[in-house]
């Protein structure tokens, strides 16, 4: 059973720049096809200052910021026990090409289900621009089989 | 685009539904790169199989990728205030991905006309995501 004592653990703060190839990269990977996301010419004419970051890019730094490996050994599992259960954003601003991104990452519950065969860990993350603005707020839910 | 104002959507209104080709062995490897997600469950078949499965499986955040699009194909991004999503079932390679969105209540929040949407990803087996949106409109 994973260590209850680790609710409330905090992960350090990372900082990490959000890259025009990282998004065009992304755009690609997830069949993005308007060309906001991509060309930055069509990202100026449609009026933002760079290339945009589609919704779900903010969780991509919260991996950068703490690897996957690295969180699965703090609980004691391994990476093929590893399901992702539930995951929620709540935005505040544009993430853009050119900002540096603060991940703040805490554990705030471990709970289990089916007598302990399917463990539970919630984190909640703040990700915090260059400028000190809060831009979003993820809820992710882990779960580990055992 | 043509946006869609407050006043003109319904509860009940369906949002232009969104269908993917289907998910090939290159799409995971794609996603693994681009989202720094590398475990190497959705990508080394070998990993997979000591990890009790019987192939590589899709990220579920990729088909959260896809609900993005599906949402900010209907209106754009600076109007979503939030995005939430449970994964319910494995999506496996060669499946294609159906996203679906339906207005399920018109609200005011934070001095804004807001609308909430019930979002579905669906595998030609079964859903294999629900979750919401909240979408402000003018």
């Amino acid at each position: 059973m994973i260590d209850k004592k680790l609710i409330g653990y905090e992960f350090k703060t990372v900082t990490l720049p959000v890259e025009e190839g990282r998004l065009r990269f992304v755009a690609k990977a997830i069949g993005e096809k308007n060309p906001i996301y991509s060309d930055l010419k069509a990202a100026k004419s449609a009026g933002h200052p760079t290339l945009p970051a589609p919704p779900t890019f903010v969780f991509m730094l919260e991996v950068d910021a703490v690897d996957l490996q690295d969180l699965v050994q703090l609980f004691g599992c391994n990476l093929g026990q590893l399901l992702h259960g539930e995951q929620g954003f709540v935005y505040h601003a544009a993430v853009y090409a050119g900002d540096r991104i603060s991940v703040k990452k805490k554990v705030v519950d471990i709970y289990d289900k089916k007598n302990g065969k399917l463990e539970f860990i919630l984190t909640k993350n703040d990700f915090i621009n260059q400028d000190g603005v809060k831009v979003a707020e993820t809820t992710t839910n882990y779960v580990i089989r055992n | 685009m043509s946006k869609p104002s407050y006043a003109s959507v319904q509860v009940g209104d369906e949002i232009p539904s969104l269908s993917t080709e289907p998910i090939t062995r290159h799409t995971l490897a794609l996603y693994c790169g681009a989202s720094g997600d590398h475990n190497p469950i959705h990508v080394d078949i070998d990993y997979a199989k000591e990890s009790g499965l019987d192939d590589v499986i899709a990220h579920g955040m990729l088909s959260m990728a896809y609900l993005g699009r599906l949402v900010t194909n209907w209106v754009s991004q600076e109007s979503v205030r939030e995005l939430k999503t449970r994964f319910t079932a494995m999506t496996l390679v060669g499946d294609t991905v159906t996203c679906r969105g339906k207005i399920t209540e018109k609200f005011t929040e934070s001095g804004e006309n807001r609308v909430r949407l019930e979002l579905t990803a669906e595998t030609p087996r079964e859903q294999s995501l629900v979750g919401e949106a909240v979408i402000a409109l003018d």
